[in-house]
């Protein structure tokens, strides 16, 4: 069967996985560091992308800032928009069944949603390719821009890594994820940690969203279809570990990828069906030594 | 305990006379989405599991029932009631995987498993993929009642609510509903009785899945159609709200629950993107402020009462007992 299959084909079509596996990724990190810290899943980690997207094409339309400036200030504006959401919604409900947090975090995408499809209509919104071009790899075209994507992605995902793993930042917040209580005791603001964390993971999504709004429309339902899956990438690689969230993004991404050459079909569901299977063989997530609950 | 029976009663006798003052079809939306948010609560309400794909089970039945209805002479009631098996079945394969992680991931779990059901109907040929299956006939009853009319369909549509309200009701004050809500309380405790928790709750999801596959089963032959939005995702996000609404673990909160966003939505189906964004700061609302519900909160207003009254009952003899 694999003789219709030219490699030319299989190729391309593992580059591109490997472009929707660096979003799939860098979204399910996030996920994976306020969740660590906060027991929250974050609902509108969807909308908060595309609200990323949407501060780069604002802030292009509008005060003709470029693509540069706005990989920046976009997701700081979508961070500080999250630390709001921190403060006045998900702190006081901290102490109550997750589930109050939950369904708040999807409620506040919903009210999100709604109001930036009022304002720009359900159709997508052009965004200028800032590195047009792309160069020859004899077996396919590559477009700049996309190589950028995975690069830069790779770098972000490694940074965070690192940020967490090994400095003393990311030791407090280990430190915090494990007992709180004693953290606090030691004299280091535990709130505010978890202000920051929540801060953090949502500003990578909104810089997901701008990375993503040259490749693909920036439309107000971008985020949502986009989120159930990363949810699914995240259950596969186990809420505990970040290096696992990332590795199984990239890995499912190219997964994904593979199916759309041999059967194009079941390119919609192969993700699912990774998911069934993982938790079949592997009930507490691939990349899990222990139960995250 | 007279006055719950009394107004149960009273209910009944509203609801017998609804259609002739308000328009059945409606009414029949309503009492599919009682259904519907009754056995959402059934788990979440009583054993704690956060199911954010309950629409799975819902469309699904939609389907089986229609496609029965469809290709086969089936009379009506069984129809329905396969869709209700359906959903069980498919209940007990996704439950079966989705209660081994433990605590709220089974919320995301449940909403991917869901949007894989969703992608499968999509590319379904029996389903009628993006426009849905059309014009399901409405069997005769027990294959010798005519039912298409639809004053009489709804006594039917009743009969069925009003048999699963009383299931449910009879599920969660049987022996098996007490070990559930011990279970949503105290796992461990549970385990230590002897119980097996896992078993208790994958129950508790085959009987919600069964009941909302009832629901999804009546809502087909009501409309005699079945879509794609009905097992898209934002309807089990809609039943979640109908029955935060009405109140948590609560026995008759989701039947005001879906009572209120049923009309809700009749009333902002004209403003569209608004109809979304009041769920929405509904649910925010209800989230912060109200966090019982619309029933939960009108009982603690009358145990409020209730205890006011005892204390000024208990103060007052001492007055006569000073005059005499």
């Amino acid at each position: 069967m694999f003789d219709g299959i030219s490699t030319q084909l299989l190729l391309g079509q593992i580059l591109i996985g490997l472009i929707n596996g660096s979003f799939y990724a860098m979204l399910s990190m996030g996920l994976v560091i306020i969740f660590g810290m906060m027991h929250v899943i974050n609902f509108t980690h969807g909308a908060q992308y595309m609200l990323g997207a949407f501060c780069a094409w604002l802030l292009m339309n509008y005060l003709g800032i470029g693509y540069w400036p706005s990989l920046v200030l976009a997701p700081f504006a979508v961070a500080l928009f999250g630390i709001f959401l921190e403060r006045v919604l998900l702190r006081p409900l901290a102490g109550l069944d997750h589930l109050y947090s939950l369904l708040a975090t999807y409620a506040v995408a919903l009210i999100v949603e709604g109001l930036v499809r009022i304002q720009y209509g359900s159709t997508g919104l052009p965004y200028d390719n800032p590195i047009p071009g792309g160069i020859n790899l004899g077996f396919m075209f590559m477009p700049y821009y996309r190589l950028w994507v995975v690069v830069f992605s790779v770098f972000t995902c490694v940074g965070t890594w690192l940020l967490i793993d090994h400095t003393k930042l990311g030791a407090y917040l280990r430190a915090a994820n494990e007992n709180p209580q004693i953290v606090q005791t030691f004299g280091i603001n535990v709130p505010k940690l978890m202000t920051l964390t929540y801060g953090f993971g949502v500003g990578l999504a909104g810089l997901c969203g701008v990375l993503a709004a040259p490749i693909y429309q920036v439309s107000p339902s971008m985020g949502s279809s986009l989120m159930i899956v990363v949810f699914a990438v995240v259950v596969i690689g186990g809420m505990g570990s970040i290096i696992g969230a990332v590795a199984t993004g990239y890995m499912l991404g190219m997964v994904e990828g593979l199916t759309k050459v041999f059967y194009p079909e079941a390119a919609s569901v192969v993700i699912f069906l990774f998911m069934t299977v993982a938790l079949y063989l592997r009930p507490q997530g691939i990349f899990s030594g222990r139960e995250a609950s | 305990m007279r006055l719950p029976l009394l107004a149960a009663v009273v209910a009944v006798a509203l609801l017998l006379v609804a259609p002739f003052y308000f328009y059945s079809v409606t009414l029949m939306t309503i009492l599919c989405f009682v259904v519907f948010a009754c056995s959402f609560n059934l788990l979440l309400g009583y054993s704690g599991l956060l199911c954010f794909g309950q629409a799975m089970f819902f469309g699904g039945a939609a389907y089986v029932t229609g496609h029965l209805l469809k290709t086969t002479p089936i009379s009506l009631e069984l129809a329905i009631l396969c869709g209700g098996i359906f959903s069980g079945l498919l209940g007990l394969l996704i439950g079966t995987l989705a209660i081994r992680r433990q605590g709220i991931q089974f919320a995301m779990i449940t909403l991917a498993f869901s949007q894989f059901v969703y992608f499968i109907f999509l590319q379904s040929p029996f389903t009628g993929g993006e426009d849905g299956m059309q014009a399901i006939p409405r069997n005769a009853l027990f294959g010798l009642f005519d039912v298409s009319d639809n004053t009489v369909f709804y006594y039917v549509v009743l009969a069925v609510t009003l048999l699963c309200v009383f299931v449910y009701y009879r599920i969660v004050h049987s022996p098996y509903g007490e070990v559930l809500k011990a279970v949503r309380d105290n796992q461990p405790r549970v385990e230590s009785l002897g119980f097996d928790p896992e078993r208790v709750k994958l129950l508790a999801f085959v009987l919600s899945a069964s009941m909302a596959g009832i629901a999804g089963g009546m809502k087909a032959t009501v409309y005699q159609f079945a879509t794609l939005t009905d097992a898209s995702w934002p309807i089990s996000a809609e039943v979640i709200l109908m029955t935060l609404l009405g109140g948590l673990g609560t026995l008759t909160g989701p039947i005001f629950g879906a009572g209120i966003i049923i009309l809700l939505n009749d009333y902002l189906a004209g403003f569209g993107e608004w109809a979304l964004i009041s769920q929405g700061v509904i649910l925010l609302v209800v989230i912060v402020f109200f966090r019982r519900g619309f029933v939960g909160e009108l009982g603690a207003l009358a145990a409020y009462l209730r205890a006011r009254k005892a204390r000024a009952a208990a103060a007052e003899p001492e007055n006569p007992a000073r005059a005499h």
